[in-house]
């Protein structure tokens, strides 16, 4: 058994144009999936004991079901009920709604930190509701939620690979397929495990920076 | 959807649990190890402890389950699918414990340490008689967090073809063109697991008993 890496290399464009389809995704999918979860916070952080529990739910559901399973649902069970998606807008809003719900519990717990004196003294000093989250809210809590919203942007980063399950032409179905074309099935795939190492490795660095700059911010 | 499909699925959800249930346990005992071999003094145990949690933590599990399956009969191991999936699983949930762990060791009271030494243990006693005990009382919750996504996780060992819930789901959604309700089953009962593991969590945590202090 001899393993040979070059008619992998070889495709070196394609599976550069597949990794570039994973960043795509995943940083479209990220900022989705945390601008809609910071509205699912911030839902059910001000709107009352109802719709704190309505949000609950749907939080809950997608926390406890695998990521798998509810693109397999959008992407297969869609179209029955008229919702016929491309593969990569299914994978995009797939990926987006999973995250969500991971953001909605960072940002939950984020505003449950910030003493509630605070937000009582904005209110005496006149902030509005909104002038609240953005001045004393969000400062106070960012901190805090940096080092799970970081770690969670890396677990998506490897949700992504299952993107390929649904026909998505991001980076593990195009190295995939390179490698059944090639018959070379452990080159390929060994190629698709480091590539997707030096990424995490690498968005776990800049993670690592982003929180030593927030935490030195404002200091003399 | 009929009760015969939802029975299947439950049927399947068996193997789930059951991969799930044995990866979680040979993870923690591979994870007490690579925790040793961490803290050990010797470079080259340290240095594969290392690198094997940062590449099992840092490659999607999808893509170490094909890596196995391909790898192995490629060096002329040829496995059953329950074996491929158990240890894909096992070693990935390994160096997921065995970063949560990592807090347990060194949040474990020096005075402890120095007693037992006072004691006459040795290093490697202490270690398992003192230390492991310890930091799995303090990681406890961190243990049922991760059976939870192990659970969950588990839901990809259908590409190495083992029949477990997705796969089942998979299969039947194919042969009766109902995926919706299929796929909207499986998760449900996946949910349904889950809410049980974490109620069976939060009752064993509160039944522990409490942290020694030094």
């Amino acid at each position: 058994m001899s393993f040979d890496f070059a008619v992998i290399l070889a495709r070196g464009p394609q599976i550069l144009a597949g990794l570039g389809v994973t960043i795509l995704i995943w940083i479209a999918g990220t900022l989705l999936a945390a601008a809609l979860g910071f509205l699912v916070a911030t839902a059910r952080r001000f709107g009352g004991r109802f719709v704190d529990l309505a949000l609950s739910l749907p939080v809950e559901i997608l926390r406890g079901t695998p990521f798998l399973v509810q693109i397999f649902l959008l992407y297969f069970g869609g179209p029955y009920i008229g919702l016929r998606l491309d593969p990569i807008p299914a994978g995009l809003i797939g990926l987006s709604v999973y995250g969500a719900a991971y953001y909605a519990e960072i940002f939950r717990a984020g505003y449950q930190s910030v003493p509630t004196g605070h937000v009582e003294a904005a209110a005496c000093a006149g902030f509005s509701r909104g002038q609240t989250i953005r001045f004393i809210l969000l400062p106070e809590m960012a901190l805090l939620v940096l080092p799970p919203a970081m770690n969670m942007a890396v677990i998506l980063l490897k949700e992504t690979a299952l993107l390929s399950l649904i026909t998505v032409p991001e980076m593990t179905m195009t190295v995939s397929a390179i490698g059944s074309q090639q018959y070379a099935f452990v080159e390929s795939l060994v190629v698709l495990a480091l590539v997707y190492w030096a990424l995490v490795e690498l968005a776990n660095l800049l993670g690592r920076l982003a929180e030593r700059r927030l935490s030195t911010f404002g200091t003399p | 959807m009929t009760w015969t499909l939802f029975e299947l699925l439950l049927q399947a959800s068996l193997m789930t649990i059951l991969v799930s249930a044995v990866s979680i346990l040979a993870g923690l005992a591979i994870a007490i190890v690579l925790s040793a071999m961490r803290m050990s003094g010797n470079a080259a145990l340290k240095g594969f402890a290392v690198v094997f949690i940062s590449f099992f933590r840092g490659v999607p599990l999808l893509v170490q389950l094909l890596l196995i399956f391909n790898l192995l009969p490629s060096l002329g191991i040829t496995l059953p699918s329950l074996a491929t999936a158990l240890i894909g699983l096992s070693l990935c949930t390994a160096a997921y414990q065995a970063e949560n762990l990592r807090g347990g060791f060194e949040g474990v009271a020096p005075g402890l340490i120095e007693s037992a030494e006072m004691a006459g243990f040795t290093r490697a006693q202490s270690f398992f008689w003192i230390r492991t005990p310890i930091a799995l009382r303090m990681t406890f919750p961190a243990l049922v967090n991760e059976a939870i996504l192990i659970l969950k996780a588990s839901s990809l060992v259908s590409v190495v073809g083992l029949i477990e819930l997705t796969k089942m789901a998979q299969n039947l959604a194919a042969s009766t063109y109902q995926p919706l309700p299929i796929f909207a089953s499986a998760g449900l009962i996946y949910l349904a697991i889950n809410v049980v593991v974490a109620f069976l969590g939060r009752r064993a945590e509160r039944a522990l008993p409490g942290l020694p202090s030094a």
